[in-house]
């Protein structure tokens, strides 16, 4: 422990607020993800299906999403944060802290991973959905075995792009309130002039976007082609 | 048996109505290879979506024995159940019904990439109720029958095209379909494995009883397994028949220029282009198409013996349809006029077909 009083005497004197952020962080990394990813999946999913040519061809809900999404992907997330504190004060009944953070990181995660799904579902040969068709599947049928199937590497890839941006976000989220490791950046870091912790939550950050991304990639690389890797652990 | 009445489909694209299916009827028997041939746009592809309904047709109805009867009417589709006369518009369910009792193959295969050979095989029973050690059995009898019981683990990209494709018949087989849909099924092959895939198609045929509508645009493949064929054109069928018969005798110009290109005598045109035939005065060039009838005659020099005309041979040619011989003979005739006229009426009355191709003008 000695290196870290060297080099970072002031996250030690600030440990019960660190691991504090640390765990807000992951908290709204969690919940914000999982309702996102839920949600985005679903969006996703209607998207494909209901575009033009879709199985499941509707021209309202899928204008209706696209303009939602529009909408909420062209306002930068610092500002919806603040658009959004009257609303979320509606539903949760505050707008701070975790609790407050959930909405808003929901509103500006959904929309990006929503348009990711949707590209990631696109992929998908539309021979082989017709193949499906015409061996007498269902919508439910071909959404499940057919478009998420096999785009299962590729679902892979664009939930670790959203996982690193949603990072990025929950520490956004931080300078209106949130807490999390951005909070503790700028209210311990900046404006203390700690320069220390703000090293310590750059390197921390590093270490967990690397970890996602790594793990990501591996893990489509070897859903992408389950022979090569059965032949013998090669995963291109 | 397949019966399709009066069937129309349009497109609209941003500019303009495309007639697809431009009232197209036909009748397809249980177990003949019905093969439906025109060039690319012609509405093949989309007549023969329409038969499981991959696409609605907007009007017209087509009857499929054991499925009932299906009408489209200003684009609804309607469904009346064999036997019955209540007609009930065709919801998911008929559909899904219909389509489990014909099987489909494609250009490209669409397999599932990420699901092994036995996985894309076993697709269409799954979820159907069937019990798993069924499935297996099923499967491993459908891989057995294509001749791919080695790759039941293999995934797609192992595989060759050839092989994709036979894994792509064992999944339309899976569910004892009476009918079987070929969309272009050999386009993406190399020759030989084309021919391959043609005497499986075959097979099947003639063991399992399943009638097999092919469409394509290779006039070899009509001419190779087919019983019947109809040329398309437009989104009409512009010639309908057994294939001997019309390969015997081609009426429209479309049919006659797939005739021709399958054909060899085609090569005419370039020959002429490149001046390897020149038509001195007084000389006509002719093709002739004799069937099983006149085949193996001495012909020509019989006709050369008795009107005193010159008749020299530029392209031979013998075709096996349906294990029959068909012949093309392309020949220069010279000789006095007259003469050769009457060698003409002859060689017609022995059932021999003339075209007179070019006139030698003096």
């Amino acid at each position: 422990m000695e290196w870290l009083e060297t080099w970072f005497p002031n996250v030690l004197a600030y440990w019960d607020k660190f691991m504090e952020s640390c765990i807000a962080t992951l908290q709204m990394f969690l919940i914000g993800g999982g309702i996102s990813l839920l949600i985005g999946f679903f969006f996703g999913v209607v998207l494909v299906i209901a575009r033009p040519g879709g199985i499941r061809e509707n021209r309202t809900a899928y204008r209706a999403l696209n303009f939602f999404i529009n909408t909420f992907r062209s306002v930068p997330f610092i500002i919806l944060l603040i658009f959004l504190i009257p609303f979320t004060r509606l539903l949760m009944g505050t707008a701070i802290g975790v609790k407050g953070a959930v909405v808003p990181l929901c509103f500006g995660c959904v929309p990006f991973f929503t348009r990711q799904v949707e590209t990631a579902l696109s992929t998908v040969d539309p021979g082989k959905v017709e193949a499906a068709r015409a061996m007498g599947s269902g919508t439910a049928g071909i959404v499940l075995r057919v478009y998420l199937h096999e785009a299962v590497p590729n679902l892979i890839r664009v939930i670790t792009i959203t996982a690193i941006s949603l990072i990025g976000l929950t520490t956004m989220a931080g300078a209106v309130g949130a807490g999390g490791i951005g909070s503790f950046a700028i209210n311990y870091g900046q404006n203390l002039h700690h320069q220390d912790i703000v090293n310590v939550c750059v390197i921390l950050l590093l270490i967990i976007v690397s970890v996602m991304q790594t793990a990501g990639s591996t893990l489509a690389a070897r859903t992408t082609n389950r022979a090569l890797f059965r032949k013998g652990g090669n995963t291109k | 048996m397949i019966e399709i009445r009066d069937l129309k489909k349009t497109f609209q694209t941003e500019k303009q109505f495309v007639h697809a299916v431009n009232g197209v009827s036909l009748k397809i028997n249980d177990g003949e290879i019905y093969g439906v041939v025109g060039y690319s746009g012609a509405g093949k592809s989309t007549l023969v979506r329409c038969i499981n309904f991959l696409e609605t047709p907007d009007e017209g109805s087509i009857t499929i024995s054991g499925a009932g009867t299906f009408t489209a009417r200003n684009g609804r589709l309607y469904h009346t159940a064999e036997g019955s006369t209540k007609e009930v518009p065709a919801g998911d369910r008929q559909l899904r019904d219909l389509r489990r009792g014909i099987g489909m193959i494609f250009q490209h295969f669409n397999l599932l990439d990420r699901s092994t050979v036995a996985e894309n095989v076993a697709y269409p029973l799954q979820y159907t109720g069937m019990r798993r050690a069924d499935i297996d059995a099923r499967v491993r009898e459908l891989l057995q029958l294509v001749d791919l019981s080695d790759k039941a683990d293999a995934y797609p990209a192992e595989l060759s095209g050839g092989q994709k494709q036979r894994v792509a018949i064992a999944r339309a087989l899976a569910g004892n379909p009476r009918i079987l849909l070929s969309d272009e099924a050999t386009s993406a092959l190399d020759p030989d494995v084309t021919e391959s895939i043609l005497s499986l198609l075959k097979e099947l045929n003639t063991r399992l009883g399943v009638t097999i509508v092919l469409i394509t645009h290779e006039m070899g493949v009509v001419k190779s397994i087919c019983d019947r064929m109809a040329v398309m054109e437009n989104g009409r069928i512009v010639e309908e028949g057994n294939v001997y018969e019309v390969f015997a005798d081609p009426q429209a110009n479309s049919t006659r220029r797939f005739v021709g290109a399958s054909f060899g005598l085609s090569n005419v045109g370039r020959l002429q282009e490149s001046g390897f035939i020149t038509v001195a005065p007084d000389t006509r060039l002719i093709r002739l198409t004799y069937g099983r009838e006149s085949v193996g005659e001495a012909l020509i020099s019989e006709v050369s013996r008795i009107f005193n005309v010159n008749m020299s041979i530029i392209l031979a040619n013998v075709e096996i349809l349906q294990d029959m011989p068909l012949g093309g003979l392309l020949i220069q005739a010279s000789g006095d006029p007259l003469a050769v006229d009457q060698a003409i009426r002859y060689l017609e009355e022995r059932n021999v077909k003339v075209e007179v191709i070019l006139n030698g003008v003096a």
